[in-house]
């Protein structure tokens, strides 16, 4: 079976910007998959060009195994994509932006799938709205909905939760979950990292147009994070602890692999004498492990 | 042609037909003022080509308008996909070049005839007129709408600001068609603008377009018909060849 998405050492310039450097990705079928980088790393770069928007200068890439270029009619009917900016065609409802996107991939008869989409991402009530009567927040589900109308094996989402309300962001991750569940493979672009941990099955950073990181969030997590435990205390720490431990705003911050740790730790507080007024234990985040990573770059870059 | 294809061709009618008022009926309004005021000014002075001054410029009129909206719609709707970046939603399906360039074309023609035909309809009062050879009306108006279709594409993918397309249209467009015989014969003038004239494609239209009418022209109609099918071929060819390499729209 082919790839879902296949990107193969795929480079891109703006003039004298490198947005994408021997980019190599595979993401298969059936995968949650999250690309995260920061501001100008190249993401949505990578996503126009894998939509045709925007042409690479050398590699190849595909989707479901078809070119994007030489099979560009399969390719793009094999993929949907949520664009990063809010844009919408002001001449339109809500429902005939929808039967004419259906229109574009040449389904004639789909308004069953409309009501679907519209009723999973509560826009029922604004079926018959003008869309520039729609809030930011309703036109960015219009957005969705848009990348959804054919029924993509493959929906790439840029940034679908930008300048969005909890709500939304609790009933489009529940719908793209479920098309997750039914066999679509996802990719997401968020600058909200708890969002991409508690998600995607499989990460990859880009800095600069370059992969910087790519493994399972677990691996990641595993990798660059670990667990800490947290206590604020008025006494003096032992010494031997103070090495390892990092203090910040009262707290004390104590990194440690495994939970059978946390016992001989304590103990040794307990008998330094020390009262814990407060006790907390961290978990892994992928905040930790995207500072890390991006630092890490950073410092390679310098050396 | 697929589905896609009437698609968009539908979406883009439907665009200036839902405002119908700036689309159409502005253009036709202009165009029986004109009508009204040269005619006020002239019809008494001048006859051309043995009819009366009015019935000379009411087809002028009609095919200008005609030229003029299929220019601006092609055009405008681009640009504002464009500048707006609702263009995606036409980049992300599975359209061909060649059938993007077709919807935006015949949109531009069927918006070029309703208000062509608007116009004849509001100023058919004012003069009698005939129909001697209604074929070449027919061919002329659809290859003008076109060429000019194509010309709208060309622009709306070029310009990158509205002030960009502007400029297009005040300084190529319209005075291709103001100096293109729509309201005067241009044997009535100067031999060097003469001579200018018939470097001037539109005058071939409008010419043409006119010989519809009366059964006589400046030019004749089969010369009309060679020097417009030219430019026809080199346009489509060259909107073909931008499309095709995804100039300004697939970076
Ligand atoms: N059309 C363009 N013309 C010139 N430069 C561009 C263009 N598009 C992107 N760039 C540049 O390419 C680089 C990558 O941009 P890109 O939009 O892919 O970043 P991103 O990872 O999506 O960032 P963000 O998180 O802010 O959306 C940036 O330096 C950007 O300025
Ligand atoms: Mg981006």
């Amino acid at each position: 079976m082919s790839a879902a998405i296949r990107i193969q050492q795929v480079s891109k310039c703006f003039g004298s910007t490198k947005a994408l450097d021997k980019v190599d990705l595979e993401v298969e079928p059936g995968e949650f998959f999250g690309l995260l980088g920061p501001n100008g790393a190249g993401k949505t770069t990578l996503i126009s060009a894998l939509a045709g928007l925007v042409r690479a200068d050398s590699g190849s890439l595909s989707v479901m195994g078809h070119d994007v270029q030489s099979d560009y009619r399969a390719a793009r009917r094999h993929l949907g994509v949520v664009p990063q900016e809010l844009v919408f065609d002001p001449f339109f409802t809500v429902r005939e932006s929808l039967k004419i996107q259906s229109g574009y991939f040449g389904i004639g008869d789909n308004d069953r799938w409309i009501d679907e989409i519209l009723e999973n991402l509560g826009l029922t009530s604004k079926a018959n709205a003008n869309m520039r009567m729609l809030s930011g927040g309703m036109k960015r589900r219009v957005l969705v909905a848009q990348a959804l109308v054919h029924r993509p094996p493959v929906i790439v989402l840029d940034e679908p939760t930008a300048g969005v309300d909890v709500e939304l962001r609790q009933t489009l991750w529940a719908f793209i979950r479920r098309l997750n569940e039914a066999g679509h493979t996802i990719v997401l672009t968020t600058h909200y990292l708890e969002e991409a941990e508690s998600l995607c099955g499989r990460i990859a950073m880009l800095q600069s147009g370059r992969i910087v990181a790519l493994d399972t969030t677990a691996r990641l997590l595993r990798r660059f994070s670990t667990h800490t435990l947290r206590l604020r205390s008025r006494d003096e720490m032992p010494a031997d602890l103070v090495r390892g431990a990092a203090q910040s705003g009262g707290w004390w911050s104590m990194p440690f692999d495994a939970f059978d740790e946390v016992e001989p730790l304590l103990a040794r507080i307990r008998a330094a004498g020390c009262r814990i007024d407060d006790l907390e234990i961290g978990k892994p985040d992928l905040e930790e492990v995207f500072i890390r990573v991006m630092q890490g770059q950073a410092e390679a870059s310098v050396n | 042609m697929g589905h896609g294809f009437s698609t968009l061709l539908y979406k883009e009618v439907l665009r200036f037909w839902k405002v119908g008022s700036q689309t159409v009926a502005a253009p036709v309004l202009t165009s029986l003022l004109y009508l009204l005021i040269f005619s006020h000014v002239l019809e008494a002075h001048v006859k051309v080509h043995g009819v009366s001054y009015t019935a000379f410029l009411v087809p002028g009129l009609v095919m200008m308008s005609v030229l003029q909206n299929a220019f601006a719609n092609s055009s405008s709707s681009l640009i504002q996909s464009k500048v707006t970046g609702n263009i995606v939603f036409v980049l992300l399906p599975p359209i061909s070049y060649l059938e993007f360039f077709l919807a935006y074309v015949l949109a531009s023609v069927v918006r070029g005839l309703v208000v062509g035909a608007g116009v004849l309809l509001a100023t058919f009062w004012f003069a009698p007129l005939t129909f001697v050879e209604p074929v070449w009306i027919l061919v002329f108006a659809l290859m003008g709408g076109t060429i000019l279709g194509s010309l709208g594409v060309i622009a709306g993918i070029w310009a990158e600001k509205f002030d960009q397309l502007a400029a297009f249209q005040n300084f190529l467009i319209m005075p291709l068609t103001f100096l293109s015989g729509v309201f005067y014969s241009i044997n009535s003038l100067p031999p060097f603008w003469q001579q200018v004239s018939h470097w001037n494609p539109v005058f071939y239209m409008i010419d043409g377009f006119r010989h519809g009418f009366f059964g006589v022209s400046d030019a004749s109609p089969w010369l009309s018909l060679s020097v417009v099918g030219g430019c026809l071929v080199l346009l489509t060819l060259f909107t073909l060849n931008l499309l095709k390499r995804g100039y300004k729209l697939r970076a």
